[in-house]
């Protein structure tokens, strides 16, 4: 009998905390919402921040975020399936791969802030990137290598045998088989990986202090020159994200609707993320329906 | 059976060069791959070199000793002479990161029990995505909520300002609970089945299931886990730095201002000029950092290997 008791007490216990865990989320995005939905406008998403005065936006820095996004995929993606195509089909068995594998385990725990003071050492100064997009996308690349490393490994290796095998069969080389017939397969996964990992990227701020920069010179949407020093599209200027924005105006903001700005940027970035979550697994599966003739 | 006529002259007269096609495509694909790979280990050489070769100058040129930086308490680096005490620091990290763990452990086991012993559909439907949407709120955001939540709470109910370790470690408890519940539901879930039909068989409650068999055998997954979260929290820059206070002592209580490395890398990085000893300093802190990173993912290499005997 007693055995019993404490049975249902510690499944009680248990369910309670389970509770508490979806409760909690529950409230931390309810907080975010009803925080921030208030504080979101059209004028509040796309006008320019104010240093000192109250009523600024947050446009610069949602255009940053963004453009930093698709720089950092553009750069990212095809580098991290190449070396997960490595690891998973021309890697052989030995002491070198899983010297390798230590090295992309390692590089994946590193803080983000220490990615982001090697990006000012080495992209910043000794390339003399200086505080830009560009070096910023760099810096998130090391960051978000590794994932994309090691999720296309994964996919890949969930490729059925029999296709591969399938493939060499028929006299294709290695890399014909791994690109028309792994690939298309283990597609899927991947985008929904790599649309994961790109949700992460938008929130990151840690690496962007010291390689993109803190500040955002002011941009004229009207010149898509991207040479020129004052168009949003110049990669070599200095771009403030959305994450670097929110963490600059809790630490120093001076603007007396400061916590507003804050809220409502946090809301609209958390908003961001869950739709890059939802995005991720539509996206996986609508290709997976479209490449596999499944429904 | 009609089989095409074989070796028909046209196939013979394409077929070396179909075969250096093949050749040529599959040396362009392994060059593309074995580059890719290389970048990435030039990468990780080259910021473990850079780090270090900046870190270790205030060792090697500059007179500071590894001792006075390790165990020192006072932490001035404009004084005269500069003191470079980083025990602060370093206690400010372990003890937000530590605690965290200690806060996030339980409840990512319950959890983890939850979705795998106690109610497997609904963990899967409802507790599962809540922790992956855990997992995806930025830091900052993160940090925002413990300015503006965690902080005033500590503040009304206890004595002290409300920043400090225990706001630290209430921010970061939450951020590492998706890792810790990932790799422990995995864990559980990859255990033998005979092993907990086995106990009810010989009549155990799920409770004496779950605490005498479950957990002794996931054990060592579980202990990954929880340092593959502290690994994260040690790490974890903004959120802490938003809500810790960046007072640069050990402090006396849990809700007295601290500072830990990452936050003091952060806030100092911007304002010194590079090459000062300062500015180097701060690369020190930053080496240990790294130190700290190799440090946790050897102790997780020797719990994979347990599990794996």
């Amino acid at each position: 009998m007693r055995a019993k008791t404490v049975d249902r007490i510690a499944t009680a216990v248990i369910v309670c905390v389970a509770g508490f865990i979806i409760l909690l989320l529950a409230a931390l995005l309810g907080y975010l919402l009803v925080r921030g939905l208030g504080h979101i406008s059209f004028d509040f998403l796309t006008s320019a921040p104010q240093a000192l005065k109250a009523g600024g936006g947050i446009g610069p820095q949602l255009f940053n975020s963004v453009f930093l996004l698709v720089l950092t995929m553009i750069i990212t993606v095809p580098l991290g399936i190449g070396a997960g195509i490595y690891m998973s089909e021309y890697a052989k068995d030995n002491k070198l791969t899983a010297f390798i594998r230590l090295i992309v385990e390692v590089l994946s725990s590193f803080p983000s802030i220490v990615i982001g003071l090697f990006g000012l050492l080495v992209i910043v100064n000794t390339f003399g990137f200086g505080y830009s997009l560009l070096s910023g996308a760099l810096a998130l690349t090391i960051f978000n290598l590794p994932m994309m490393v090691r999720l296309t490994e994964q996919s890949l290796r969930s490729v059925p045998k029999e296709q591969k095998e399938a493939g060499l069969a028929l006299g294709l080389s290695r890399w014909k088989t791994i690109t028309s017939v792994m690939i298309p397969v283990a597609l899927p996964s991947i985008v929904t990986g790599s649309i994961l990992a790109a949700g992460r990227v938008f929130g990151e701020a840690a690496a962007l202090l010291f390689t993109a920069g803190m500040s955002s010179p002011r941009l004229d949407f009207s010149n898509w020159n991207p040479l020129s020093p004052t168009s949003p599209l110049n990669p070599m200027r200095p771009a403030e994200t959305l994450a670097v924005h929110i963490w600059k105006i809790n630490s120093e903001g001076l603007a007396p609707d400061a916590p507003e700005i804050a809220a409502g940027a946090s809301a609209v970035l958390v908003i961001m993320v869950l739709l890059f979550n939802l995005g991720a697994r539509w996206l996986g599966r609508v290709v997976y329906r479209k490449l596999t003739a499944s429904k | 059976m009609n089989l095409p006529a074989p070796n028909s002259r046209e196939d013979l007269a394409t077929k070396p060069n179909k075969f250096r096609k093949h050749v040529m495509e599959e040396l362009r694909g392994k060059a593309f791959v074995y580059f890719c790979v290389l970048l990435l280990v030039i990468t990780i050489f080259s910021i473990v070199y850079f780090i270090a070769s900046r870190g270790l100058t205030p060792f090697l040129s500059q007179g500071v000793s590894i001792k006075d930086m390790l165990f020192g308490l006072k932490w001035k680096p404009e004084g005269n002479p500069p003191l470079f005490g980083a025990l602060p620091f370093l206690f400010g990290s372990f003890a937000t990161s530590i605690l965290a763990a200690v806060i996030a452990a339980p409840l990512g086991f319950c959890a983890a029990v939850f979705m795998t012993e106690i109610m497997p559909k609904f963990g899967k439907s409802a507790l599962q995505p809540a922790i992956e949407l855990l997992a995806g709120i930025p830091s900052v955001v993160y940090g925002f909520v413990g300015l503006s939540v965690v902080v005033p709470f500590y503040r009304d109910t206890f004595p002290g300002q409300g920043i400090g370790i225990m706001a630290g470690a209430t921010v970061l408890s939450i951020m590492i609970l998706p890792t810790v519940t990932t790799i422990a539901t995995d864990a559980l879930r990859s255990l033998p089945n005979g092993l907990k039909e086995g106990s009810y068989a010989l009549g155990a409650t799920r409770w004496q299931t779950i605490y005498r068999m479950i957990l002794p055998t996931a054990l060592p997954s579980l202990l990954t886990g929880v340092v593959l979260g502290i690994a994260r929290a040690f790490g974890e820059a903004l959120a802490v730095q938003m809500v810790i206070g960046n007072a640069p002592h050990i402090p006396h209580s849990l809700f007295e201002s601290a500072t830990t490395l990452t936050s003091i890398i952060t806030q100092s990085m911007g304002n010194t000029t590079s090459g000062s000893l300062h500015n180097n300093a701060l690369w020190s802190l930053a080496l240990i950092l790294l130190l700290m990173t190799f440090l946790f993912v050897f102790i997780v290499r020797v719990l994979e290997r347990r599990v794996k005997r």
